[in-house]
């Protein structure tokens, strides 16, 4: 069997009142047990699109084409029974805003039950019971907090019964949709440790949706970066933070400034131009417009994602110019 | 009108509380005794985890908590009351919210959104110039929004993220404010135009000579522009100085803790503090950020303030207020924690950041 997740040529494409609206235009990555893969990009770059349809999420307005491998089986394809098996104890979604996700009128330990009596309705109480404050101590909160209302709980500590939930069938796989995002730093990095702990005690397989590339290498083995529905980048977490090969990656490392760097010190960096309009994408890279190293080559075709000259093995790029010296 | 614009007005905090009735009747003290200054053309950001007091802050410098003991000075005289007076105050320091998308109306055009703090303070003439779509244009310049006509019939939703930013920042530059105080300018914002944004900021500092107290959880961002930083911690600051010794050579146990959770800073052994922010309604004894202390260590006798011969102190003796240091004598860093005090045993070893070199 091959990889625990395994995309292949993934489109999507929304229809709307002004024509259809491309939200990912071929994306491929593969996701190991063990393995945190993030996927890091900005505002309509297709990541939150990637998370819903590995799991058959994307709303009813969207065509899709090739395929997402989980654990051999097409998501895209299986049948309803088999997809309601796969969803929950084979992957699960851990969803961006855990204000929002939860049911306010609901207790903890009933919304993080209702998974695990939905693949298993003859469990009894006191397994439900006994599966629950497992799941709260995995999570780090205590046993007794499976009574409390979401409100009566922090911002940290919804995500952390949010990440509970995902966990509920034992799944293999977890896709976390931005579960950082809205916390605070220190928090931020609570949920962050314990996602690792996870991942390392129970082998699971993660991919990890963030804006916040720095968030992304702190964990994961592996990141690919979007722009404008496509993957433009891909390699070592470490290496893509460290010495990005595509310009738009560069642009993104360098807009969180590493606090001590005399180069940073008044001088926020950005990107001039504005976002992509996914519904008059240019012709060649979608990035040119914005770009600062584009020639007229770039303009003509989409650059396929390739390792340039000179990178290291495992490392891609969608970028004509990426192998050039600086 | 002039005559107000070239004073050298600060914002100054002293000694403000604010407190809130909770609804069990008990009394959370949001604010308890905060010493702030901001000057004229002075980038200060106040940093901290929510529950710090870092908004509440913001909304009491703006007159829009009043504070049950303290005052709030606009170039040294203390905030009136009065409606009309505040109003004219309302002009010298305005707020940039942190969602723009949800602070515009989405069915008022960009250059009504603009135009009305404008009509609010009858700020338009009839002179060339002065009239009312001079000063949205102006303003619209100012916040990089260029050619401005081109965005005066345009609605929020037809704008970008960033470009909503800079409406909201139009409106308040509009009014000829000389006090920006903005709260999460960017945490809103895509990466990418994050860095325009703050460009902005600073750009209006030097051009206008703005104040401008940035409210964030960003360490990044405060890197990126200010002059000084203010470190809170339940309703307290315990860390201010110039953003170079703060960052670079920080003293409290929390500034060191929350500086080494920022992802870029990996060369930094990472201290995740647990738990959150204590409920301000019963603020600890002694040290307020003993229970989450790294090296109070809940007491432990091994732990660095135990070594130090201050554990006691940190259980049972308030810090006092650190009093806000004004632009001109920025030099001082000043730092709440028993363990900085003089008679405290000092570790040799230099703590998680201390040796850290500005280059």
């Amino acid at each position: 069997m091959g990889a625990l997740l395994e995309v292949r040529d993934l489109t999507v494409s929304y229809r709307t009142n002004e024509g259809p609206v491309p939200a990912l235009r071929g994306v491929d990555l593969t996701v190991e047990a063990g393995e945190v893969l993030g996927v890091a990009g900005e505002s309509g770059c297709g990541k939150s699109t990637l998370a819903s349809t590995v799991l058959r999420l994307q709303p009813k307005d969207a065509t899709v084409g090739g395929e997402v491998l989980v654990n051999g089986s097409d998501v895209l394809t299986l049948g309803w029974g088999d997809l309601r098996a796969l969803r929950w104890a084979e992957a699960s979604i851990v969803f961006q805003g855990a204000l929002h996700s939860l049911n306010p009128v609901r207790r903890i330990r009933d919304q993080i039950a209702e998974p695990i009596l939905v693949h298993d309705p003859g469990t009894s109480d006191d397994e439900v019971e006994r599966r629950v404050g497992e799941l709260l101590e995995q999570v780090g909160l205590p046993r007794a907090r499976s009574r409390a209302y979401p409100h009566q709980l922090s911002g940290g500590q919804r995500q952390r019964v949010m990440i509970a939930m995902a966990l509920a069938c034992r799944p293999k796989l977890v896709v976390a949709d931005e579960p950082t995002t809205a916390l605070d730093v220190m928090v931020q990095a609570q949920i962050l440790d314990l996602l690792g702990g996870l991942v390392r005690d129970l082998d699971l397989g993660m991919v990890l949706i963030s804006h916040d590339l720095s968030v992304l290498s702190e964990v994961c083995d592996r990141v690919v970066v979007m722009y404008a529905g496509r993957v433009v980048e891909l390699g070592a977490a470490a290496e893509v933070f460290d010495d990005p090969l595509h310009p738009y990656a560069q642009a993104l490392t360098g807009a969180f400034p590493r606090i001590g760097d005399p180069r940073a010190r008044y001088a926020p960096a950005g990107l001039a131009g504005d976002p992509p309009d996914l519904r008059t994408l240019p012709d060649g890279c979608s990035f040119a417009p914005r770009c600062p190293k584009a020639v007229d080559a770039c303009r003509t075709a989409e650059p396929p994602l390739v390792t340039p000259p000179g990178a290291a093995p495992g490392r891609r790029a969608a970028c004509i110019r990426a192998g050039e010296p600086a | 009108m002039t005559g107000v614009e070239e004073s050298t007005a600060s914002l100054e905090a002293r000694g403000v509380v604010v407190e809130f009735a909770t609804r069990g009747g008990t009394i959370a003290r949001a604010l308890d005794g905060v010493d702030l200054t901001v000057g004229r053309g002075e980038i200060v950001a106040v940093v901290g985890e929510s529950g710090s007091g870092k908004t509440t802050l913001a909304r009491t410098l703006l007159a829009l908590e009043r504070p049950v003991a303290g005052s709030v000075l606009v170039g040294g005289t203390p905030l009136p009351h009065g409606t009309a007076a505040l109003r004219a105050f309302r002009r010298t320091v305005q707020m940039v919210l942190q969602d723009a998308s949800g602070s515009l109306n989405p069915r008022q055009t960009v250059y009504e959104s603009v135009a009305e703090g404008i009509r609010l303070h009858r700020l338009a003439g009839d002179e060339p110039g002065t009239t009312e779509a001079d000063l949205v244009a102006g303003a619209l310049s100012d916040a990089g929004l260029r050619p401005p006509e081109q965005f005066y019939l345009r609605y929020p939703h037809e704008l970008s993220g960033g470009q909503r930013q800079r409406v909201l920042i139009s409106g308040a530059l509009a009014l000829r404010p000389q006090l920006l105080v903005a709260d999460e300018p960017v945490s809103s914002l895509d990466a990418s135009i994050r860095g325009e944004i703050l460009a902005l900021l600073l750009r209006l500092r030097d051009e206008l000579g703005l104040g401008v107290l940035v409210i964030t959880h960003d360490l990044g961002l405060a890197w990126n522009i200010a002059d000084r930083i203010a470190v809170m911690y339940l309703g307290r600051v315990v860390e201010a100085g110039t953003t170079e010794e703060v960052l670079q050579a920080p003293q409290h146990p929390y500034t060191q803790a929350l500086l080494s959770v920022v992802p870029e800073t990996r060369r930094l052994e990472p201290v995740v503090l647990t738990g959150e922010v204590p409920d301000p309604t019963n603020i600890p004894s002694g040290c307020r950020f003993r229970p989450r202390c790294p090296a109070y260590a809940d007491g432990a006798p091994d732990g660095e303030a135990a070594r130090a011969g201050v554990a006691e102190a940190c259980r049972t003796v308030p810090l006092e207020v650190l009093p806000a240091h004004s632009s001109d004598a920025g030099r001082d860093h000043l730092v709440a924690c028993h363990l900085r005090r003089p008679g405290a045993r000092l570790d040799t070893t230099p703590s998680a950041v201390g040796g850290s070199s500005p280059n």
